[in-house]
């Protein structure tokens, strides 16, 4: 197909784009396959991954993280569920009545049960903080 | 039939222009908290700002390779299918952007429109591989841009696709492996339209300098590969605190040290490049080439250590990876767009001198405000940092009320950037000249 052929000095053997180009989707799908295969965190029902719609539909995300990852604008909230002095009631409050930045939402009590299940099963998983991590010589972290 | 290319890269221009200023708008929250909040706010402003300049990157990329396809195979093609594309393009532009404006929201980060509207995305990408396939299987002797058009092709239609696996409940539920598909979704469809940008700058290089070897030269298909490795296996460093199954933080720390590689190829590059802008200095495709270039560098060296797991707990949810986003899609996306609309909407290789002060002004107007945008940002993301590692730190209203005067330089070189490029775009824009392609 391509007239380049990327010699392999040692047996002489054509190396053309296609076959490396192959070689590379393959590895592609046999990483993205061992990751579905492997559910991690699978929720005990269905309420905390209805509680992630809401959490996307009113677009939470555009401003919150969870693990470090969203938007900017307001806190991590990972953890909130379980921060002392915060919890469940805080939450709900705060999703009422807003603040200077934060509209208050119009949730039904349906919706706001899902979102804080998803909250509770996401402090579960983990936590986010940064200085619970210990940082490696080699540059790795771990908790 | 007339050339596509044009009519993508004008409606990707607009698109621009409006992502520029609602770019602003949003960033106005930063300023004045609450701004427009019983409006719109900035829960649809940022989507509105996102989907705008996510689009002028997807239709210029677009654009960008149907102007290369016309001069590989000239009058080949397919006029149904390119308009087809368009008018699903459009569809879903319009449909996006109501989605944002009612607040019918529902999808994913950067695709939070409601999900209905990936659907005209999906057929209009799968008629461009078509289109793509359709001329390029003609040809014999693919240079490297081919590959790499090739590649960001498929592989954004894949990730799409796989971005979309949380409306099936086995995915959703999983709650860690559903965040950890989700970023490997956003970082390898970054590296698969990158994979279209690189090759448009290469398609370029090779018109600019005459020098129709270099695209297929050994080295041009070694950093190919490298940068194809990267896209489908350094995403992990986007990660590294969630916790999920560790050997995708060990691939993704061991893969993205390998971009050390372009790294040390830049700088061992650095004195022929030199030479070469003051060849083609006055050529401004050739300008924003290398503008793309100082921007390349910029950014991988952020990139390189934030993708060290020690330093990435400092930068990781700060605006620091901001920082890293913007040089990314302004600095090295758009510049070579931008030099792909010069030599595809302009006309011959010379630039006439009254236009050359105008868009030369602009031109370093740009610069400037992008690196201050870039540096507030990096400022902002440092505090942040700091502030997440202290032992007993202030609350993060608190913390964030610190950060103003960062935002405000943000604010004005945001401004600065929507003033420059806005600028450039409606130039573009109004060049009614023939060009040669």
């Amino acid at each position: 197909m391509c007239e380049l052929e990327l010699t392999n000095k040692k047996n002489k053997y054509p190396m053309k784009p296609i076959f490396v180009f192959t070689l590379i989707c393959s590895a592609f799908l046999v990483y993205s396959f061992s990751i579905y295969l492997q559910p991690v965190a699978s929720a005990k029902s269905e309420l905390p991954g209805e509680g992630k719609m809401v959490w996307q539909k009113y677009n939470c995300q555009s401003c919150h993280q969870l693990f470090g990852l969203g938007g900017y604008l307001g806190p991590d909230l990972t953890n909130t569920y379980s921060e002392a002095g915060k919890g469940a009631v805080f939450i709900k409050a705060m999703i009422e009545v807003g603040t200077k930045q934060m509209p208050s939402f119009k949730m039904d009590e349906t919706e706001m049960r899902a979102l804080l299940a998803f909250l509770e099963a996401m402090d579960q998983t983990g936590k986010s903080d940064p200085r619970s991590f210990t940082i490696h010589a080699n540059g790795m972290i771990s908790q | 039939m007339k050339n596509v290319g044009k009519l993508f890269f004008r409606t990707a221009l607009l698109l621009l222009i409006a992502g520029l200023i609602l770019g602003c708008f949003a960033a106005a929250s930063y300023v004045w908290p609450g701004f427009l909040k019983s409006q719109l706010g900035f829960m649809a402003m940022r989507p509105l700002h996102v989907s705008a300049v996510l689009f002028w990157i997807l239709i210029g990329a677009s654009a960008s390779v149907y102007f290369g396809l016309n001069q590989l195979k000239p009058n080949e093609l397919k006029s149904s299918l390119a308009y087809t594309q368009y008018a699903l393009w459009l569809i879903a532009i319009v449909g996006m952007f109501y989605s944002y404006a009612v607040g019918d929201f529902g999808g994913r980060e950067y695709w939070e429109f409601n999900p209905i509207w990936a659907l005209p995305i999906t057929l209009a990408w799968i008629i461009f591989i078509i289109q793509f396939l359709r001329i390029t299987l003609q040809i014999k002797g693919w240079p490297v841009y081919m590959w790499m058009w090739l590649t960001g092709l498929v592989f954004f239609l894949f990730t799409f696709l796989e971005g979309y696996l949380w409306t099936i409940p086995y995915f959703r539920n999983a709650l860690i492996t559903d965040m950890t598909i989700q970023w490997k979704v956003n970082g390898s469809m970054v590296g698969a339209w990158n994979q279209i940008i690189y090759g448009t700058a290469m398609f370029l290089m090779d018109k600019i300098s005459g020098k129709e070897n270099t695209g297929k030269s050994k080295l041009a298909f070694a950093m190919y590969f490298l940068g194809f490795f990267n896209l489908c296996f350094n995403w992990g460093h986007h990660i590294y605190t969630l916790p999920a199954l560790p050997y995708i933080r060990q691939i993704g720390y061991a893969v993205s040290m390998t971009e050390w590689i372009f790294f040390l190829r830049i700088v061992w590059n650095w004195k022929n490049d030199l030479n070469e802008i003051r060849n083609h200095y006055s050529y401004f495709p050739y300008r924003f080439l290398m503008a793309s270039n100082f921007w390349v560098l910029l950014n991988l060296v952020l990139a390189l250590f934030m993708s060290i797991p020690a330093f990435n707990l400092y930068s990781h949810g700060t605006h620091t990876t901001v920082a890293h986003a913007m040089g990314t899609t302004i600095g090295i996306n758009t510049m070579i767009l931008m030099a792909a609309a010069f030599m595809f909407l302009s006309s011959g290789p010379s630039i006439q001198s009254k236009e050359n002060k105008a868009v030369n002004g602009l031109f370093w107007i740009l610069q400037i405000s992008l690196l201050l945008f870039w540096l507030s940002l990096i400022g902002s993301g440092i505090h942040k940092g700091l502030w997440q590692m202290e032992q007993n730190r202030i609350p993060f209203a608190e913390m964030f009320e610190q950060l103003k005067p960062w935002f405000i330089l943000f604010f004005i070189a945001g401004l600065g950037i929507t003033l420059s490029l806005g600028g450039l775009a409606i130039h573009l824009l109004g060049n009614k000249r023939k060009n040669t392609f």
